[in-house]
């Protein structure tokens, strides 16, 4: 993964606009977050090979990035996008990593399924 | 500690039931090499991938889409090392055992069993694991195995580690001394280079912390009312 270029991350967010896509979107504080320190609220959630389509998207911000696609009845939206897979041209992977490395939030479209 | 000695690997068939690569590490690896050294035949069946870990190498070197393919490859080194002879993937996703088809889970748990006869089986305390996941796991092998008839029923060795959890289950009634098998339980934890890195960690000569932390692993058998 490589620190997100945003000016290539909206070219490829145009390039999967008005077509079937598989949409993985998750958000995690980790499992062990309570037990390594009780003040702390663990939660995750991710949906995983959600078949959406959007008619606008864009990435926004200077870093760490938001995401929003516009989609016929509803949005997709993401905060905290630091990284990205610049070796993949045909899906877009993003995720957004904390200080210590740890994968917090991660975004992901695709033609094909994950 | 009023710990008895855990019974020896001689020729013993050992199946081991844990959810994630790396579940195997830490509390475990090292009473494996030493059951495998002393004879047994060792099948460690791993629910998922760990597809869901937010750690992807530190600093991290893998993404969501690699991370499973990277953690397969690890999970294979780690059981190389102990010398685990088979390793069975289950193909469950990562976070979802305790939402899986129960009939599925405990369908393909009991095939195993049914298949290998084991004399021990090793997995997670349910309800004193942490992770849902380690719970759930424990939960589906002590129903498949409290759902045979009793002369049937393996050992059943479990780890727990959520806080507090000797108030409820009190202290293990089993420990072995792996010692003498540091150099696979350090390189089992070091193959899963993806999500740990412990510092001070040496197979060729583990310091006097490394083998006061790492040097004794403690079960709790599971008791079938």
């Amino acid at each position: 993964m490589q620190l997100i270029n945003a000016l290539e991350v909206q070219r490829r967010i145009d390039q999967l606009k008005d077509q079937d896509i598989y949409l993985h979107l998750e958000m995690t504080t980790g499992a062990y977050a309570s037990h390594n320190d009780s003040s702390k609220h663990p939660a995750a959630t991710f949906i995983s090979n959600a078949s959406i389509q959007y008619s606008q998207g864009s990435i926004s911000g200077v870093g760490p990035f938001r995401v929003g696609l516009k989609m016929e009845r509803g949005w997709v939206y993401s905060e905290g996008l630091t990284h990205y897979e610049e070796t993949e041209p045909e899906r877009l992977i993003m995720a957004g990593h904390d200080s210590a490395g740890k994968l917090v939030v991660a975004l992901q479209l695709s033609r094909e399924p994950f | 500690m009023t710990a008895e000695k855990g019974e020896s690997g001689m020729n013993k068939r050992i199946l081991v039931v844990l959810p994630h690569p790396d579940d195997e590490c830490f509390g475990l690896s090292g009473t494996l090499a030493k059951m495998i050294r002393e004879g047994a035949e060792v099948t460690y069946a791993c629910l998922t991938l760990g597809e869901m870990a937010r750690t992807m190498g530190i600093p991290p070197f893998a993404n969501r889409v690699t991370l499973p393919q990277v953690r397969k490859l690890e999970l294979e080194a780690s059981c190389r090392i102990i010398g685990i002879q088979d390793l069975r993937l289950l193909g469950f996703h990562d976070k979802t055992i305790e939402f899986e088809e129960r009939e599925l889970l405990d369908g393909s748990i009991g095939a195993i069993l049914q298949e290998l006869k084991p004399d021990i089986v090793f997995t997670f305390y349910p309800g004193y694991s942490v992770h849902p996941d380690h719970d759930a796991t424990g939960a589906a092998v002590v129903r498949v195995i409290g759902g045979l008839p009793e002369k049937d029923r393996p050992v059943v060795y479990c780890m727990a580690f959520a806080r507090d959890h000797q108030l409820a289950i009190g202290m293990p009634d089993t420990q072995f001394d792996v010692g003498d098998y540091l150099k696979q339980k350090i390189g089992s934890i070091q193959a899963h280079r993806s999500q740990f890195q412990v510092p001070g960690l040496d197979d060729k000569k583990p310091s006097r912390e490394v083998r006061e932390r790492f040097g004794t692993e403690r079960f709790w058998t599971y008791r079938f009312e």
